[in-house]
């Protein structure tokens, strides 16, 4: 595996055994030098008779190769159940005659010195069980154990020297395990310049978290890692986290996905981001990071992918509560298992076993988006430059396996994209998305913009959103005289154009009864008019016809003349007399 | 002989561990072979065993260095690394320095 990323492996390398544990094979570049003597060293707790055992078991299971435990310190029936939780069943393996475990009983109280001697007496144990199984790998676990045996340093240490010799004659790879000295790096300071290849292990409380590293100290005839990496005891074993991959050479997706939110979606150009992104989501305190990481989170397990939530803040019980009071229920999602909320305090582990947890799960769940929030919470695990290493390797890891990652990152109200960038996440991630405050006079309104999109156009407003039962809502910009107007200004704005609105009503209303007034006098004064009219109308009929009635009687008048009048005709016209 | 103990069970057993001819293990022998002689004759067994050819008892035995000479009688068991040239502590630690009258 190793051997195609190194453009060297045309020439001759050093044969090497791979180890079979997790991480290492990659540090070492292909494992331990074959038929060797390895020394693993370090101070107590760290795990060096674990990896001295991970490395027979592994041998014997994944290459075949039959192995020879010799233990000065622990018994075998010890060693057994002490391995048995990591799923190593030492018994069997004995049984099936694949291992050879020799517990070497050393007391001083019994040994007394009388004259010249050697070391024989172990070599030809070692040399029978090795040869009893035809075992290729061994280990020691401790050799420095003889010393306390025996009085004579000068002929142990030629001896220990010797079984080194011994053991590169024989042809087997060898791990020797040793107690750290101060100062040096075992405490007969030996054991190191006799091995071929020396892999130091560390336990370091910083802090009040342990962290553990692994370093390889010298590796005669090879290359190999020589950085601190950082080291793992889990169920499964050993294993070793090499930083990252350093090569940038993961597919990409153009597929786009929803944010959860629509008024966001709406905020890119492609209305989402690309799937297998990593997104930041920075914000200060209680500016719903957690509920837009929820958003996305209901929106994927609601496209029917599966969701892995890590929450370092909140029990799963406490956000499915938080979460259906602004509408998102999850619960469903999490019975038909697309989502699962894998809660706990970011200090109950150091930033590795996080690291490995994530890797763990997600390589169990499968899931197309991780949300981790927070991130920031990680600080208080490790040093700064140890989260940013940390995310570097996890944001790689997802990116890698085409996992979309949203983060959630507390800042602090100063300053706080400085910091972010500081941490060097920025830079890491593909998405920027800030949360934030917008504190005006008497109240806080939250905004949100989008500071980065890689690949993408995005807006360049701060939109104020708003929590509602229904979940989350962007507001629409309004712009006031001074820029984008917000919370209450936002309120004033619309009471303002309300009662401009009402005025303007008020103005329209008055004119429209004006007019009505105008018109109705103007009715009025027609009536009137056309009244005077009838009056003047009748009184000019009145006239016509009287002058018509006149006219017809003295037409009468003047024929009764011309025929001759008479008295009774004139007494009975009396009105025709004008 | 001590007529308490039967005779198969002599005061004195002890084991040498051997590795073959080698310098140590000769000298290892030739020494226990003596110092048996002159203080416990009769009392003893002496077992020399070549762990090259029965390393199975050594690693039962516990042996870690050659030769090893383990007493195991009379308790408590005992062990000496070395060739035993240093007689006066080899006598010392195997407590022949005084023998067990023959009648205790």
């Amino acid at each position: 595996m190793q051997e195609k990323q190194l453009p060297l492996a045309a020439l001759p390398r050093l044969p090497k055994a791979p180890t079979g544990i997790e991480g290492l094979d990659e540090i070492t570049e292909g494992g331990l030098p074959l038929g060797r003597p390895t020394l693993v060293c370090g101070s107590a707790g760290c795990g060096k008779t674990l990896m001295a055992i991970e490395f027979l078991v592994r041998g014997v299971e994944e290459f075949g190769e039959p192995g020879v435990l010799m233990t000065f310190e622990e018994t075998a029936d010890e060693l057994a159940d002490n391995v048995a939780s990591l799923g190593f069943d030492l018994r069997q393996l004995q049984a099936d005659k694949r291992l050879r475990l020799d517990h070497v009983h050393i007391d001083r109280s019994e040994i007394e010195e009388a004259g010249e001697y050697d070391l024989d007496g172990l070599f030809i144990r070692l040399g029978y069980a090795i040869d009893s199984i035809g075992a290729k790998r061994v280990v020691l676990d401790t050799v420095e154990a003889l010393f306390s045996g025996f009085d004579n340093q000068a002929v142990l240490r030629s001896e220990i020297r010797r079984l080194f010799r011994w053991l590169k004659d024989k042809g087997v790879t060898t791990i020797i395990t040793a107690e750290r000295g101060e100062g040096t790096l075992t405490r007969q300071g030996l054991e190191e310049y006799v091995s071929d290849c020396v892999i130091l292990l560390d336990n370091r409380v910083i802090d009040q978290i342990t962290t553990r590293r692994l370093r390889i100290v010298k590796y005669r005839g090879s290359t190999h890692g020589t950085n601190e990496y950082p080291y793992l005891i889990s169920e499964d074993g050993f294993s070793v986290l090499p930083v990252t991959s350093l090569k940038l050479e993961h597919a990409v997706s153009d597929e786009v996905i929803s944010s959860g939110v629509p008024g966001l979606d709406e905020m890119f150009a492609r209305r989402g981001w690309y799937r297998g992104s990593s997104v930041l989501l920075t914000g200060t305190a209680g500016t719903a990071k957690t509920t837009l990481a929820a958003a996305f989170a209901l929106e994927t397990c609601r496209r029917g992918e599966r969701c892995l939530y890590f929450a370092f803040e909140e029990s799963p019980a406490q956000l499915l509560r938080n979460m259906r009071s602004v509408g998102f229920d999850l619960q469903p999602y999490l019975d038909q298992g697309l989502l699962r909320i894998d809660s706990s305090r970011p200090t109950l582990n150091g930033l590795e076993r996080h690291l490995v947890t994530l890797h763990r799960v997600v390589a169990e769940f499968k899931p197309q988006a991780v949300i981790i929030d927070p991130i920031s919470n990680l600080i208080s695990v490790g040093s700064i430059s140890e989260v940013r290493s940390m995310l570097t390797r996890m944001i790689d890891f997802l990116k890698i396996n085409n996992v979309t990652a949203l983060f959630t990152a507390l800042i602090s109200n100063r300053n706080g994209q400085l910091e972010m960038a500081e941490e060097g996440v920025s830079s890491l991630v593909d998405t920027w998305i800030s949360v934030r405050d917008l504190e005006g006079i008497g109240e806080r309104n939250r905004g949100l913009s989008i500071l980065k999109s890689r690949g993408m156009a995005h807006s360049n407003q701060v939109r104020e959103f708003i929590m509602t039962g229904t979940g989350v809502h962007l507001l629409d910009v309004i712009i006031g005289p001074a820029g984008i107007i917000t919370g209450a200004g936002r309120l004033t704005q619309r009471i303002q154009e309300e009662a401009q609105r009402v005025v303007q009503q008020h103005e329209s209303d008055r004119r429209d009864r004006d007019l009505e007034r105008k018109r109705r006098m103007l009715e009025a004064t027609i009536t009137n008019l056309r009244a005077d009219f009838e009056t003047v109308e009748d009184e000019l009929r009145r006239i016509s016809h009287e002058e018509l009635t006149r006219g017809t009687a003295l037409r009468e008048g003047r024929t009764a003349l011309t025929q001759g009048l008479s008295a009774d005709y004139l007494a009975s016209q009396p009105n025709t007399q004008l | 002989m001590d007529l308490l103990a039967p005779p198969e069970e002599p005061a004195y057993e002890f084991y040498l561990y051997v590795t073959g001819a080698t310098p140590n293990s000769t000298r290892a022998v030739r020494n226990m072979k003596e110092i048996c002689e002159q203080y416990v004759a009769g009392q003893y067994t002496l077992r020399v065993i070549d762990m090259y050819q029965q390393p199975e008892l050594a690693q039962a035995a516990q042996i870690v260095a050659a030769p090893t000479l383990v007493r195991r009688r009379p308790l408590p068991q005992r062990r000496l690394v070395g060739d035993l040239s240093n007689r006066a502590a080899v006598l010392t630690l195997l407590g022949l320095a005084h023998p067990l009258p023959p009648t205790a």
